[in-house]
């Protein structure tokens, strides 16, 4: 996986409250067998008309956003289905950070995984990051993982928490099952106890 | 030693390792496969030249993508995408020897009803899998949920998960549900008062008069809706009922097994004062046959009830609202029950299991659906389907109008032929009623398998009360 250090790029707003998985991937698109090519077809009903061309009020669409790495985003995005589809379309599409007020649980794992920060901010900080995005490609923000801080285009720097083991991984760029199997013996033991309290399992 | 919820029991069983920070390693006793989430998993491990730590613990089944319509062996039937991803499972299944129900088996279905009818899902295990509904197992008291396919490949190479714990939330839901509610209209009324993020950072047990008095099927329904309220799992600590559902069972453990577990497994509750970070109490009696007016599970409302005005709501929620009366096509101030429908699907993960049948056949038996609906009933499983064939339901369903299909995901997620036409309003037994759920620009209402009958009878939304009136 990259590692994430240090990202500087346009944001784009989207307030939308509940902003599920099947509107960030419709499932038309999961039919695939692999992880690339999704970026095309993020928010894809929101983006293009039946025909595939593109409907120019949609957020992405706007020729101030087109380039954007960064989603403000209303509360509880990417909530439903569990399809890391999502996470691999916005990556594809080149969004690098997400920034709301609450995340749903499987998404915001599934973006670690793939080398997108999940940003959770209070109420007040995402409505001033919102306001911020309004400048478009005028504008750049600032998400420094390693400080944990987003700084608007005007320089007000918002401080971020993060789990400490997953802030670690996407600095490094680590791959979790790498890490996991240099623990085999610690599951090894687990199953020989297992095996002797609960046989049945 | 301090008092534990479940939750905490099941955890603190399956710790394989913990780090300082508390991040642990979680073990997996039971990890559900199908094809959807799962290809690119396969193609990882492949890569890295890695096997499947534990083949003997790991079930596949496709379900999402293929048809319910007969002749369906046939690949024909299918898309070339859909094609390609059931053969991938058929191939990965086969080359790492994992148990395996192909679209042929008659034990096929929706991977969360495959997995209790069969026995692999056990009081007190840890289950996941590459699909969000896998809260539904949770009704046995085992932590299950959902995970990314990522995840599905680090338990296939590890048999572990890297966790850290939820916290803990209790729902109970007090006294005795009133005639016409069913355990679907419980998880709906949940959510309707918690919201789709209400549930965010938690496990929730379920608890109280109302739920132990649920059947399994029923308690599969109201935590298979848990990750509709943003809970990691929901949870229902097993009882007589759950013993009772799982004893001889294909994969339930036997003889002094049986025994050695049932003790086990009777240790499995909440202790008395153990702490909970967050409590939501319904009243039973106080719960109606709810519906779905919007694209969230949240938005919820009585059948009784009018479409909302959107200044109703707070915040960011006003111009969601606002979003979700024009999706659907509704008008503030109008009546539920005046809603018009196009099609009824009673079927998936959330309601396609025998009990959730009869209760549609009750309200079915000796009438036919009103004219012009579109109306379809798919079997959570082959067994499923069997058995309701033998009862003589799928004969109820046939002659009032209903097509009576083959065991899949179907309609619920419309990746396979089932879906919404543009504009086409469905009542639907289903969990989710998000834009383009069911279809493109599809409009999904959420009831119950009683509530969708009656709305097939009657074509529009309708309190299955006033049918049940008629038929006393």
């Amino acid at each position: 996986m990259e590692k994430f250090e240090k990202l500087t790029g346009i944001a784009a707003p989207m307030p939308l409250v509940n902003i599920d998985t099947d509107m960030i991937i419709p499932k038309i698109f999961l039919k695939t067998i692999k992880r690339s090519g999704l970026g095309v077809n993020l928010f894809d009903e929101m983006r293009y008309e039946r025909d595939g061309s593109e409907k120019p009020d949609f957020v992405l669409n706007k020729p101030q956003y087109r380039e954007a790495q960064i989603l403000v985003a209303g509360d509880n995005f990417g909530c439903g289905s569990s399809r890391e589809h999502a996470p691999w379309a916005l990556t594809d599409f080149g969004i690098k950070s997400v920034i709301s007020t609450s995340f749903a649980d499987i998404f915001y794992n599934n973006c670690f995984k793939n080398g997108i920060l999940p940003i959770v901010l209070p109420q007040e900080a995402v409505d001033v990051l919102m306001k911020d995005t309004e400048k478009g490609s005028n504008a750049r923000m600032i998400v420094d993982l390693e400080a944990q801080t987003v700084t608007t285009s005007d320089g007000e720097v918002f401080h971020f928490e993060l789990d400490s083991f997953k802030k670690h991984c996407l600095l490094e760029g680590l791959d979790d099952i790498g890490l996991t199997m240099a623990k085999a013996d610690a599951i090894q033991s687990f199953e020989e106890k297992a095996a002797q309290e609960r046989p049945w399992v | 030693m301090s008092p534990k919820t479940l939750y905490d029991k099941i955890w603190d069983a399956h710790v394989a390792h913990e780090s300082e920070d508390g991040t642990c390693l979680l073990y997996i006793d039971r990890h559900l496969v199908h094809e959807v989430t799962s290809p690119q998993a396969f193609e990882g491990l492949r890569m890295a030249g890695r096997d499947v730590h534990a083949p003997d613990k790991t079930i596949a089944v496709p379900d999402h993508n293929v048809p319910t319509t007969p002749g369906r062996e046939n690949p024909d039937q299918m898309t070339e995408d859909s094609r390609i991803q059931v053969a991938a499972l058929d191939k990965n299944a086969k080359d790492f020897g994992i148990h395996y129900y192909p679209v042929t088996d008659v034990r096929q279905g929706i991977v969360h009803i495959v997995g209790p009818e069969q026995g692999w899902t056990l009081p007190g295990m840890t289950v996941v899998c590459g699909d969000s509904h896998t809260a539904t197992h949770g009704a046995f008291g085992a932590l299950a949920h959902g995970i990314g396919t990522s995840e599905v490949e680090h338990v296939l190479a590890t048999q572990t998960l890297i966790q850290k714990k939820s916290k803990n939330m209790k729902v109970e839901i007090t006294g005795k549900l009133r005639p016409g509610v069913t355990a679907k209209d419980i998880t709906l009324a949940v959510i309707g008062e918690t919201g789709t993020g209400g549930g965010t950072g938690y496990v929730i047990e379920y608890c109280g008069e109302a739920i132990r008095n649920l059947s399994m099927e029923g308690r599969m329904t109201v935590c298979n809706m848990a990750i509709e309220g943003g809970a990691r799992a929901g949870l229902i600590a097993p009882d007589e009922t759950t013993f009772e559902y799982v004893k001889g069972r294909p994969h339930a453990p036997k003889g002094a097994q049986w025994e050695a577990a049932l003790n086990w497994w009777k240790t499995l509750y909440t202790d008395e004062g153990a702490h909970f970070d967050k409590v939501v109490t319904l009243k039973g009696e106080e719960i109606e046959p709810v519906v779905t007016w919007g694209t969230s599970p949240e938005d919820v409302l009585p059948i009784s009830a009018t479409v909302p005005a959107p200044e109703s709501f707070k915040g960011g929620k006003v111009d969601a609202a606002k979003r979700a009366i024009e999706y659907m096509g509704l008008t503030p101030g109008q009546k539920l029950t005046d809603i018009q429908i196009d099609t009824v699907f009673i079927g998936s993960c959330t309601n396609g299991r025998i009990e959730d049948l009869r209760a549609a056949a009750d309200i079915v038996k000796g009438k036919k659906i009103k004219e012009g609906m579109r109306a379809m009933v798919v079997p959570g499983s082959g067994l499923v389907r069997a058995q309701a064939e033998e009862e003589g339901l799928a004969d109820i369903f046939k002659d009032a109008g209903f097509e009576w299909r083959l065991a899949g995901c179907s309609m619920c997620l419309a990746m396979n032929p089932d879906q919404l036409s543009e504009g086409e309003r469905c009542a639907s037994t289903s969990n989710r009623n998000f834009e383009g759920r069911q279809g493109y620009k599809g409009r999904t209402h959420l009831v119950s398998p009683a509530m969708a009958a009656a709305a097939a009878l009657t074509g529009h939304l309708t309190d299955v009360r006033e049918l049940m009136t008629e038929n006393a």
